[in-house]
C-alpha cells in the first residue's frame, strides 16, 4: 500500500498520472511533463512535495548536535531565519541524505529531508544523539504539508493566493525563511527558479494548493522537478550520490565545512580521502537521451552518468556524469547509448539558472 | 482507448497497416505512446535494412525512459517518416499518422499471425490494469 499525500485526491481530481515514488504514490505529471517544465521556467508552476519530512531539532544541544550531525557548519546560520544545504554522513564520508537545515534560534532547527530515506535519516540521528548525549529532541513533522511553489511568477502568485503572506515574505533573501502564523515560507527551491517552499498544516496545504490553482499556478509532476533540476545542475539523492560515495565525487565540496576544529561525523574519513573522481555535465552533441548508468568514455579514463534526461529548455539532452579527475571541462568525452558511441561535451552545471542557458 | 479496428498490433504495441501496394506501413498506438509520455527522440530503420519479425529496428524515446521498436513482420525497409527526426512529438499528437516507417513484407502471410483490434485491447488493458 503506498503512501499518500494530503493532496492525494486533489491530484486524481486534475486527471495527474500517479506513480509510485520512494513508497509514496505522488504525481508524475497532469498531461504533459514538457509543458510543466515550461510554466515553470516562464511563469509559475506549484509541486506537491509533501511527501519530503521536516524534522523539528529542538533543545539545549540543538545546535552542538547538528554541528557534529551535518557536514556543513549550522554556526554559519548566524541570523534566526537563515537555511543551509548540507550532507549527512556516515563514518566513513559516505552519502547518507542530503538536506535543507532552518535555524529558527540556537535552540530551535527545523531539518527537510527527502522522503526515500526519512526513516534511515531519524534512526541515525537518533542513534548519534544517543551516542553523544546530546539534548535535543526529534519532532518528525508528518501533520505539515508542503508544497513548492517555483518560476519567475512564483512568489506574486503565492501573495495573491495567501492573505497576509506577503508583507512577512516579501524582503526574504533566498535561502531565508519567515512565518505568517503557523505557515512557514521559506525563499528556496530544487528548480533553478525564484519561488517558496511553504510547511503548513495539512488542510491549510490543500486549501492553499486550491488557491493556487485559481491564481493561475499550473501543477506540476515529479516528471518536470526532475528535468528542472538537472537543468539547474542540483543533485538528486539515490541517484546522484547515494553511501557508497563522499560529497567531495558527487559535486557537492562546496557545502563541506572543513576549516577549523569543528568535529562532524565523516570528517576524518574525507581528510584521509583522495578523490579520483568528479561531478561533471554533460552536453549531448550527438541526437539521442543520456541516461543513468550509461559509461562515460575520456582520454582520462572511464566513467558514468548518474542522471541523464532530455532538457526541455535546451532541447538536447542533458547529463550529470561522475568521470576521472583529470577530464576538463570543453573536453569532448564518447558515452554509451545502446550500440552507439556518442559525442557529449564536458560543461559545468548548472545548465539553466532563472531561466537563462549557461552552457 | 483508441485502438483503430482496420489496423492490426503487435504485444509489443505496433501498429500496423497493409497498404495496397502490399507493403506495411509502422507506427506506435495511443497506448504505448500515453505510456511513455512527452516523446523527444525517435530512430527509425535505414531504408534498405532487413529485419526478421520481431527483431529490434528502432528506438522511441520519451522524457522518462527509451521504448525499443520491433518489426512486427520481417522484410526490407522502404520508407521512413523524416517528420519524426525534427518533429517526435508528432507522435504524442497523431499516433496512428505518425508512421514510423514502411517495410516490405518477406512472406506476406505474417500479416495473419498480427492481433487484431480486439485481441490488442486485450493486451493493452492488462496492462493498464
Amino acid at each position: 500500500m503506498l503512501k499518500q499525500t494530503p493532496l492525494n485526491a486533489l491530484h486524481r481530481a486534475l486527471g495527474a498520472k500517479m506513480t509510485d515514488f520512494g513508497g509514496w504514490e505522488m504525481p508524475l505529471h497532469y498531461g504533459s511533463q514538457i509543458e510543466e517544465h515550461h510554466r515553470v521556467r516562464r511563469d509559475a508552476g506549484m509541486f506537491d512535495v509533501s511527501h519530503m519530512l521536516a524534522i523539528d531539532v529542538q533543545g539545549a544541544d540543538a545546535q552542538r548536535f547538528l554541528s557534529y550531525l551535518l557536514a556543513n557548519n549550522v554556526a554559519k546560520l548566524a541570523v534566526p531565519g537563515k537555511a543551509l544545504y548540507s550532507c549527512m554522513l556516515n563514518p566513513a564520508g559516505g552519502v547518507l541524505d542530503d538536506l535543507i537545515a532552518y535555524f529558527f534560534g540556537p535552540e530551535r532547527y527545523r531539518l527537510v529531508v527527502n522522503a526515500g530515506t526519512a526513516d534511515k535519516d531519524l534512526g541515525w540521528m537518533t542513534e548519534l544523539r544517543g551516542r553523544q548525549r546530546f539534548k535535543a529532541e526529534l519532532l518528525p513533522r508528518r501533520d505539515l504539508a508542503m508544497l513548492a511553489v517555483q518560476g519567475p511568477q512564483a512568489r506574486s502568485r503565492l501573495w495573491a493566493a495567501l492573505p497576509g503572506a506577503e508583507p512577512v515574505s516579501a524582503a526574504l533573501e533566498p535561502f531565508h525563511v519567515a512565518f505568517h502564523g503557523e505557515i512557514m515560507i521559506a525563499r528556496t527551491g530544487y528548480t533553478g527558479e525564484d519561488g517558496f517552499e511553504v510547511l503548513l498544516p495539512a488542510q491549510a496545504g490543500v486549501d492553499l494548493w486550491r488557491a493556487l490553482l485559481d491564481a493561475g499556478v499550473a501543477p506540476c509532476g515529479l516528471g518536470a522537478r526532475d528535468t528542472l533540476r538537472l537543468e539547474a545542475g542540483m543533485n538528486l539523492y539515490g541517484q546522484d550520490m547515494d553511501e557508497s560515495v563522499t560529497p567531495l565525487e558527487s559535486g557537492l565540496g562546496w557545502t563541506v565545512d572543513l576549516a577549523g576544529p569543528r568535529d562532524f561525523c565523516g570528517k576524518a574519513a574525507l581528510l584521509e580521502s583522495r578523490p579520483e573522481r568528479r561531478m561533471v555535465g554533460l552536453l549531448l552533441m550527438d541526437r539521442g537521451v543520456l541516461r543513468p548508468h550509461q559509461r562515460v568514455r575520456s582520454s582520462a579514463g572511464e566513467g558514468e552518468i548518474s542522471s541523464g534526461t532530455f532538457s526541455p529548455t535546451l532541447s538536447r539532452s542533458i547529463a550529470l556524469a561522475r568521470v576521472p579527475r583529470a577530464v576538463a571541462d570543453g573536453e569532448t568525452v564518447m558515452v554509451e547509448v545502446r550500440d552507439k558511441q556518442l559525442a557529449a561535451k564536458v560543461v559545468r552545471p548548472p545548465f539553466v539558472r532563472n531561466g537563462r542557458i549557461l552552457v | 482507448m483508441s485502438i483503430p479496428s482496420d489496423l492490426k498490433y503487435t504485444a509489443t504495441h505496433e501498429w500496423v497497416r497493409r497498404e495496397t501496394d502490399g507493403t506495411m506501413t509502422v507506427g506506435i498506438t495511443h497506448h504505448a505512446q500515453e505510456q511513455l509520455g512527452d516523446i523527444v527522440f525517435v530512430e527509425t530503420p535505414a531504408v534498405g535494412k532487413a529485419f526478421k519479425r520481431d527483431q529490434e529496428c528502432g528506438v522511441v524515446e520519451s522524457v522518462k525512459a527509451a521504448s525499443d521498436i520491433y518489426a512486427p513482420v520481417g522484410g526490407e525497409v522502404t520508407a521512413a517518416n523524416a517528420v519524426l527526426r525534427d518533429t517526435p512529438e508528432a507522435i504524442n499528437q497523431d499516433p496512428y499518422g505518425a508512421w514510423m516507417f514502411k517495410l516490405r513484407p518477406a512472406d506476406p502471410a505474417e500479416w495473419d499471425g498480427l492481433l487484431d483490434a480486439a485481441a490488442y485491447a486485450k493486451v493493452a488493458e492488462s496492462e493498464a490494469h
